[in-house]
């Protein structure tokens, strides 16, 4: 254990630029805002990006692997709405009702995951083409199952389960940051982590090197995938009803977002899962503190657009100085 | 033309040019030559302006316009040869691009080089051979009175690197300049006028050509005597035969491969480029669709659906292209030399850390990888060095059939002996190796038996008093059958 903990601090000294942004934010909000500094307020953010933010760790390791999802907040939106289905159709009992949306969710990610994984590894087509074709399809088929509307149950213990608090944490906060501590092990220290690097690195160099390239990508799509049904799952809950429409709307950008920001190259090769994670915080602090000021929603976007290209600008600076 | 004074490059505490002064006239060829790590790279990209000297001074006559050919192919990839060789200087009638009269001028170009390249085809459907071709067609612009050339011949075959060197003449007597980087001695005693070597950092030597021979160019470029490039030949005959290959086909670069190599043997195989030797090894390797023919190891019939399976085998291969398939250059030397046999440093798919490192420590000190940190990132070490790694990469998977592609591109003196060495230890240890190389005296210094191929099928073998330069050659270009 005290070689992991060695390890997640190399990277998240690897990914400093990010951390720092986090500190700097931090401090300045919680200067400026009295409210912002409470601790119900900044246990908040973290659930509210945990949604979002889990499908960034899985997409960390799509991005390390040289390649890109944007089909996620689609099946996150599929996930919900069958899921939800599945519940309603399991019989009276509210547990078995919520273990069946709970397998439905992650299965139905899971499978969508691996349609992508297919498509990129073995196919060999273009994860931009592909993720972007299936991006469509799996809203149009929430919407269509759905009926363009909202799916919703009446089941009494989902609400409950997913806003469960363990020492005052909420349970999405929760399994956001056990899982980046997982992932982060995962990338790190296991031979599929160093596979995945090693693709996005030089794919050719790797496949050379007896890696099976295609199966490596196919389990990156199969992780995010996977990730995107449990994420379905814990928002579900939250209002018992998942919108066809609404549900996952741009997450695949957060995810990227912040996975960028988090200090993981564009190109593939060089990853950081506990610097997707800092991108996350970063990201939903922005967004609480300009809530707090008062700033139009409608300008948030350009707050955050900002953030990701100043983030990036700052990170490929430093990478000269290294060089 | 070209005045250098006192220049000095540090990276970090380490001086990679350490006072360096020298002059290049008109009209002369200066041959720079130095160990890999000596700072010949270092020296063309102060040049080049690739990276800043720390100081000293360059200075080239005003007008001179400069060509480089690099070492690493400095080609788009998906734009065509004529694209390629106009980058950045295209020409253009009333702002549009003049295709016409750029392909035209590659034409002639290619036909400068005696180079059989389709100008409209793109650079990545090139050979080797070819991407080198596209490079000095690029250099052979008629405003350049400057060329730098970093080891332009390593891939060429003797005929071709005499029509390059006839270019060359043509271009010194027009009053062209040349600084001409190489390892290849003998080549530089014939071409150049003057040579310079480094060693260190330091010019250790600047003296007309013909007054050092290529054992006194060695010595001065390593400082001490080199007796004999290669190791003696094996005292033991070679053993069982470990891979037999019968009527290997694949596409159209691998037509008919015949051969049955033995444990403890070196197999040489020569031939042009293009004749097919990398493609029959990646077939071999299962990194390309076999169609047909069949492959034995130890007896057993195998089919190889991916890499993996060669490996497990008992197949190892080290590439051609160290940049494009050996090496990843943003890892560590640990990270790359375990890469192919990861499976060995894990429990429970997690990574043993601590034997990762014992084990590249071990290769950093058998190889003498410099800098020796196993946690170096390879980009940071020479081009040497960085074969030194590639091979422990294969040997890691503990082979017992080894494929050498051109091991020694590339590389320097020093190095190229150690790589011999290693091959020939490999060799006495059982190990059944195949060489594929250009380099006729490597060949003719390493193994005992020669196939040479020609338009993807095997034109023949050679071993003993047969097994000289004059018939290999005449079988790779089919003068002489079987």
């Amino acid at each position: 254990m005290k070689h992991t903990a060695a390890v997640n601090w190399k990277s998240v000294r690897d990914s400093g630029g990010v951390w720092i942004a986090l500190a700097v934010f931090l401090a300045v909000a919680a200067v400026s805002n009295a409210s912002f500094r409470s601790p119900q307020n900044l246990i908040n953010i973290t659930r509210q990006v945990s949604y979002s933010g889990i499908i960034a760790l899985g997409m960390t390791f799509v991005i390390a692997a040289g390649g890109i999802d944007l089909a996620v907040g689609s099946l996150f939106a599929l996930a919900g709405v069958v899921s939800f289905f599945a519940m309603n159709a399991a019989g009276p009992c509210e547990a078995v009702q919520l273990a069946v949306g709970f397998g439905t969710a992650l299965g139905v990610g899971l499978v969508g995951g691996a349609l992508n994984g297919v498509l990129v590894g073995a196919a060999r087509i273009q994860p931009f083409i592909v993720t972007l074709g299936t991006m469509s399809i799996f809203r149009s088929l929430a919407l269509f199952f759905a009926g363009a509307g909202l799916v919703s149950t009446g089941n009494q213990l989902y609400p409950k389960i997913v806003s469960t608090e363990i020492l005052r944490i909420p349970l999405p906060t929760l399994v956001l940051f056990l899982l980046t501590a997982g992932l982060a092990a995962v990338l790190k220290l296991t031979r599929f982590g160093r596979h995945v690097c090693a693709v996005g690195s030089n794919e050719r160099v790797a496949f050379y090197s007896a890696i099976r390239t295609g199966l490596v990508k196919f389990w990156t799509y199969v992780l995010v995938g996977g990730l995107a049904g449990l994420s379905a799952f814990l928002l579900g809950g939250r209002l018992n009803s998942v919108s066809s429409s609404g549900a996952g709307l741009l997450y695949e950008l957060d995810a990227i977002a912040a996975v960028i920001i988090g200090g993981t190259a564009m190109t593939g090769g060089k990853a950081s899962v506990p610097g997707t994670l800092a991108g996350v915080l970063l990201l939903g602090i922005v967004s609480n503190v300009l809530d707090m000021w008062g700033v139009s929603v409608n300008l948030q976007g350009t707050v955050k657009g900002l953030v990701i290209i100043i983030a990036v600008l700052i990170q490929y600076k430093r990478k000269d100085v290294a060089a | 033309m070209l005045r250098v004074e006192h220049l000095t490059k540090c990276y970090d505490a380490e001086k990679a040019l350490d006072d360096v002064s020298l002059m290049l006239g008109g009209g002369r060829i200066l041959g720079l030559i130095g160990e890999n790590g000596a700072g010949k790279s270092t020296f063309t990209k102060c040049l080049t302006g690739v990276v800043r000297p720390t100081s000293g001074t360059i200075s080239i006559d005003p007008g001179v316009s400069v060509g480089w050919i690099p070492q690493e192919f400095n080609l788009v990839e998906h734009l065509s040869a004529t694209e390629n060789i106009f980058l950045g200087r295209e020409k253009s009638r009333f702002g549009f691009l003049d295709r016409r009269a750029m392909r035209d001028e590659a034409k002639r170009r290619f036909a400068r080089l005696h180079a059989d390249i389709d100008p409209d085809r793109p650079v990545s459907e090139l050979s080797p051979a070819g991407k080198q071709m596209v490079e000095f067609a690029k250099a052979l612009d008629a405003s350049y009175r400057l060329l730098l050339m970093d080891e332009p011949t390593t891939i060429l075959n003797a005929e071709e690197t005499g029509r390059l060197f006839g270019i060359m003449r043509e271009f010194r007597a027009a009053g062209g300049s040349i600084l001409y980087i190489s390892h290849k001695l003998a080549e530089v005693r014939g071409i150049c006028d003057d040579v310079a070597i480094l060693r260190d950092g330091k010019l250790t030597c600047l003296a007309p050509a013909r007054e050092l021979d290529p054992a006194e160019m060695a010595r001065r470029m390593v400082g001490r005597e080199l007796t004999r490039m290669f190791p003696a030949p094996p005292e033991n005959p070679p053993g069982e035969p470990v891979l037999e290959v019968a009527h290997l086909a694949s596409g159209r670069a691998v037509r008919d491969v015949s051969f049955t190599l033995r444990s403890g043997e070196i197999l040489g195989v020569a031939g042009l480029a293009g004749a097919g030797r990398t493609e029959m090894a990646e077939t071999l390797m299962g990194l390309r669709r076999r169609d047909g023919g069949t492959v034995r190891v130890n007896g057993r019939e195998v089919r190889f659906r991916r890499p993996s399976e060669a490996v497990a085998a008992g197949l190892s291969y080290l590439p051609e292209d160290r940049q494009g398939t050996g090496v990843l250059p943003g890892f560590p030397v640990a990270d790359n030399v375990t890469l192919v046999s990861l499976a060995r440093y894990c429990r429970g798919g997690f990574l043993k850390k601590n034997e990762i490192r014992k084990a590249a420590e071990e290769y950093v000190r058998d190889f003498r990888i410099k800098p020796a940190r196993p946690e170096a990132l390879l980009c940071e070490l020479s081009g040497g060095n960085q074969q030194k790694v590639a091979m422990a990469k294969g040997l890691d998977t503990r082979p017992r059939i080894f494929i050498f592609d051109e091991p020694t591109r590339g590389v320097d003196v020093g190095a190229r002996r150690e790589i011999y060495e290693f091959i020939r230890n490999l060799a006495d240890r059982g190990v059944a190796c195949l060489l594929i190389s250009s380099d006729m005296e490597e060949i003719l210094g390493m193994c005992q038996t020669v196939m040479v191929m020609r338009a993807g099928e095997v034109a023949g073998f050679r071993s003993g008093d047969e097994l000289t330069q004059e018939e290999l050659m005449y079988l790779a270009i089919g003068v002489k059958e079987r």
